[in-house]
């Protein structure tokens, strides 16, 4: 391995030049870990509390995709009877005298706006960056703990009061809300405009409001840590591109968050009080409500001012992790990594200024949507960057192909299918004929959907030995890894020619619209696709849990021979991740195959004439 | 080299929770953002009821100044080890907090009293809403007050580093909610 260079054990580094902090030396017991309690529940640990957010993520994840997978059967199967899922659906699953059962178009509604909440903030927001950015930044950053580890511990908390309560409003005898996850006024303002608007709606503000609460604890001790914890020598073009992602994605958070709930304490306020800041003009069973003056669109604003930004906060992280996985598995360094950096940087800023993309058919002014076309348009150009970058730093590789580097080359795969078709959408006149049909459901789904749960299993796959000390079986990864990828694409790709063909989504049923009911037989495609997917990654659920107990031993600190800090940390983990001194960095995080010496850590000083960094 | 990189990420003295604090700011600072922008937007699309701001607003803004102020010298009172007037003068600034408070109860009366109803029009909505949501992080602050006072009553006077920094947060924090209430009374007689 080491021709010219001189071999280095980690320990013997840490201890000649790791940099003592003294953690160690007052002996407060380890009052993190103590107990059980303290250790397991109400955990002020960073690698306990990341483990708490991604086993939630994992339990939201499951009960989103199954309500898809009950309202796919309604758009695939309309005629067969559902009365097989009356033992858990209850009175949502209407049965006629002849036994054959159907789905309550109400509940249909619930169902979908259930599997966007859920799925967008709880799964891909909280169960992706709650767990990767409490995982890895410490130890990437050669840092003992989060700036905060109680704030760290109450964001955690706040998230899971959130999903109590939203969980608890899927057994009103009124049913979830149900006017679609972006909650627009008027179906959201009004609690008697639909059955799930009552008190549906109150649990859904409360419960994400909770969560705003727990993405800005998070968000505040992220941005924090990043920039006050971090080793010697870990300048801030040092870090992992990893720890860029989730930098700027807590920032992006932090801005945009803040928004979205004042957005809802007007909303609380037109529910409950009795103002009219989104409310105009409304007729509710042939009665004219007294609530005027206000306006739905300026509900719109306000939320995708934070809407947009939120689909960062999802692919940020995914793109970070997809960055280290790939330079690691292709043993070669990341190609561009400042042109990474800064298209991380020109995405998020960007972000902020194109919400209105999404409310081009809702009447804002067409002069303001060329200005909001404009910088649509030029986000592709940061994305083309990185995935320019992914697939050089592929080209001439070594390639394991193993598990999480499969679903980083996936994630890359989607990443491109989902971004072009957001060029057609970007571009107002074209969503004249596009906005509201299958087609965005397609593009969505690629783009931010799956490619941020291939993002989510690449660093599951990888990181799964820092968090359990164990391995993933490789053989259950790799069918879940094929499986997910073909399905993935069978079910969304076909959804591009529905929606083209101008198939609107969000309806219940197509029976009585002849234009659209010679789709049945590509929706039933869909549909026993997504079924299949869905036990696809049922095979993921086993894998994940029996691994914990059961998986293949970690024997070594560093098993895919990588460079960054949280490889030089024990096998198995301990409180303030290092045991003695903390490591001290001198040089960046890619040094793969560099003067013939197969990798170097981050920890290994320059050698006599070695020119660092990159 | 090596060593110069060693050097240049050397901590620069910035307090972590100090840090935590800005960035908490600049949230609290997009929140309000948010409703001034949806002001705006609204403002210019008509219906919009004018009328002139209660007067006791105006005296709310010189009790949180003059509280501001106060606080500020207690500070100062703290860093000089001069016991009773870092006491004496947080005392004073917690009571000009809290009249603040109610003083901004008073100018919602007095706003109720002009006809102005919370509900009637979204001019009044928007107003009594921005300054309720600043009142509530006055409470945050006078909470952070309380504390301090717990331990500048409780804890024997000593001048230590983490003590200082733990009034630096207060501080910092309630100089940020004067200024916010000065930019939104400026802001919203400036958008009639």
């Amino acid at each position: 391995m080491a021709n010219i260079a001189t071999t280095y054990d980690d320990d013997v580094l840490l201890e000649e030049h790791g940099y003592n902090d003294h953690f160690h030396d007052h002996h407060h017991g380890d009052k993190y870990q103590s107990g059980f309690i303290s250790h397991y529940i109400f955990s002020m640990d960073h690698k306990v509390i990341a483990r708490q957010f991604l086993i939630t993520g994992i339990i939201w994840a499951i009960i989103g995709a199954a309500m898809s997978v009950v309202f796919r059967l309604q758009l695939g199967f309309p005629e067969e009877s559902l009365a097989w899922l009356k033992p858990v659906l209850g009175k949502w699953i209407v049965v006629d005298p002849t036994g054959v059962g159907t789905l309550a178009p109400e509940f249909y509604y619930a169902l979908v706006t259930m599997h966007g909440t859920i799925l967008v903030f709880f799964v891909l927001t909280a169960g992706l960056s709650g767990t990767f950015s409490n995982l890895l930044i410490p130890l990437q950053l050669g840092a003992r703990d989060m700036a905060s580890p109680f704030l760290n511990m109450l964001s955690y908390w706040f998230f899971f009061l959130a999903g109590i309560v939203m969980f608890y409003s899927l057994f009103l005898s009124t049913g979830p809300f149900s006017g679609g996850w972006t909650a627009y006024p008027p179906l959201s303002a009004l609690p008697q405009a639909s059955t799930g608007s009552g008190t549906g709606m109150t649990l859904w503000l409360v419960s994400l409001t909770l969560f705003v609460v727990s993405v800005l604890l998070g968000g505040i001790n992220y941005v924090t840590t990043v920039l006050n914890l971090r080793t010697k020598g870990m300048s801030l073009w040092r870090m992992p591109l990893t720890i860029w992602a989730f930098f700027v994605t807590a920032i992006i958070g932090v801005l945009s968050f803040p928004v979205l709930a004042s957005g809802f304490f007007m909303l609380m306020m037109d529910r409950g009080l009795g103002t009219s800041f989104f409310l105009s003009e409304i007729f509710i069973e042939g009665q004219a409500l007294d609530r005027v003056g206000g306006s739905p669109v300026l509900y719109q604003h306000l939320f995708w001012f934070l809407g947009h930004p939120e689909v960062y906060i999802i692919i940020l992280p995914a793109m970070g992790l997809v960055s280290e996985v790939l330079a690691v598995h292709a043993r070669k360094p990341i190609f561009g990594y400042r042109a990474m950096v800064y298209s991380i940087l020109a995405i998020a800023f960007l972000s902020f200024i194109v919400w209105a993309h999404h409310m081009f058919m809702s009447g804002v002014n067409p002069f303001i949507s060329n200005f909001f076309v404009v910088f649509t348009l030029i986000i592709a150009v940061p994305s083309a960057v990185k995935v320019f970058n992914w697939i050089t730093t592929l080209y001439g590789g070594n390639i394991r192909l193993n598990t999480p580097m499969l679903f980083a080359i996936g994630f890359v795969s989607l990443f491109i299918s989902g971004g072009l078709t957001g060029v057609f959408l970007g571009n107002s006149t074209i969503d004249i004929q596009m906005h509201d049909t299958y087609f965005v459901v397609a593009h969505f789904h690629i783009v931010m959907g799956v490619a941020a749960f291939f993002g989510m299993f690449a660093g599951i796959y990888h990181w799964y030995p820092k968090m359990y000390s164990r391995f993933m079986n490789e053989t259950l990864g790799k069918i879940h890894f094929w499986g997910t990828l073909i399905g993935a694409y069978a079910i969304f790709w076909p959804m591009h020619f529905i929606g083209m063909a101008g198939v609107p989504r969000r309806y219940y049923s197509f029976d009585t619209f002849d234009a659209f009911k010679h789709f049945s037989g590509m929706n039933q495609f869909i549909t026993v696709a997504a079924i299949l997917v869905f036990f696809v990654q049922l095979v993921f659920v086993i894998n994940f849990f029996y691994s914990i107990w059961k998986g293949k031993k970690m024997t070594t600190k560093n098993p895919w021979d990588a460079t960054t800090l949280e490889w030089t940390t024990p096998i198995e983990p301990i409180h303030g991740n290092w045991p003695g001194n903390l490591p001290t960095v001198h040089r960046w995080a890619y040094d793969y195959n560099k003067d013939e010496r197969e990798f170097v850590s981050q920890i290994v000083p320059l050698e006599e004439g070695e020119v660092g960094d990159h | 080299m090596e060593t110069i990189a060693i050097e240049e990420t050397k901590k620069k003295g910035i307090n972590p929770q100090k840090f935590a604090l800005w960035v908490g700011m600049a949230s609290i600072i997009m929140m309000f953002t948010g409703w001034t922008s949806a002001y705006i937007v609204k403002n210019a699309a008509g219906n919009w009821l004018e009328f002139g701001l209660p007067s006791m607003f105006y005296a709310s803004t010189i009790t949180i100044v003059l509280s501001s102020i106060v606080l500020h010298l207690s500070y100062i009172g703290y860093k000089k080890q001069r016991e009773f007037m870092y006491k004496g003068l947080l005392v004073l600034a917690f009571i000009l907090g809290v009249s603040f408070v109610v003083m901004q109860y008073q100018g919602w009366m007095q706003l109720f009293g002009m006809g102005v109803d919370f509900k009637a029009n979204v001019a009044g909505s928007f107003t009594y809403l921005i300054t309720a949501a600043h009142a509530v992080h006055v409470l945050g602050g006078i909470a952070a007050l309380i504390v301090a006072m717990i331990h500048a009553f409780t804890l024997k006077f000593r001048y230590t580093e983490k003590r200082k920094n733990r009034f630096e947060l207060v501080l910092q924090y309630w100089h940020f909610v004067d200024i916010l209430w000065i930019y939104l009374l400026l802001f919203m007689l400036n958008t009639k």
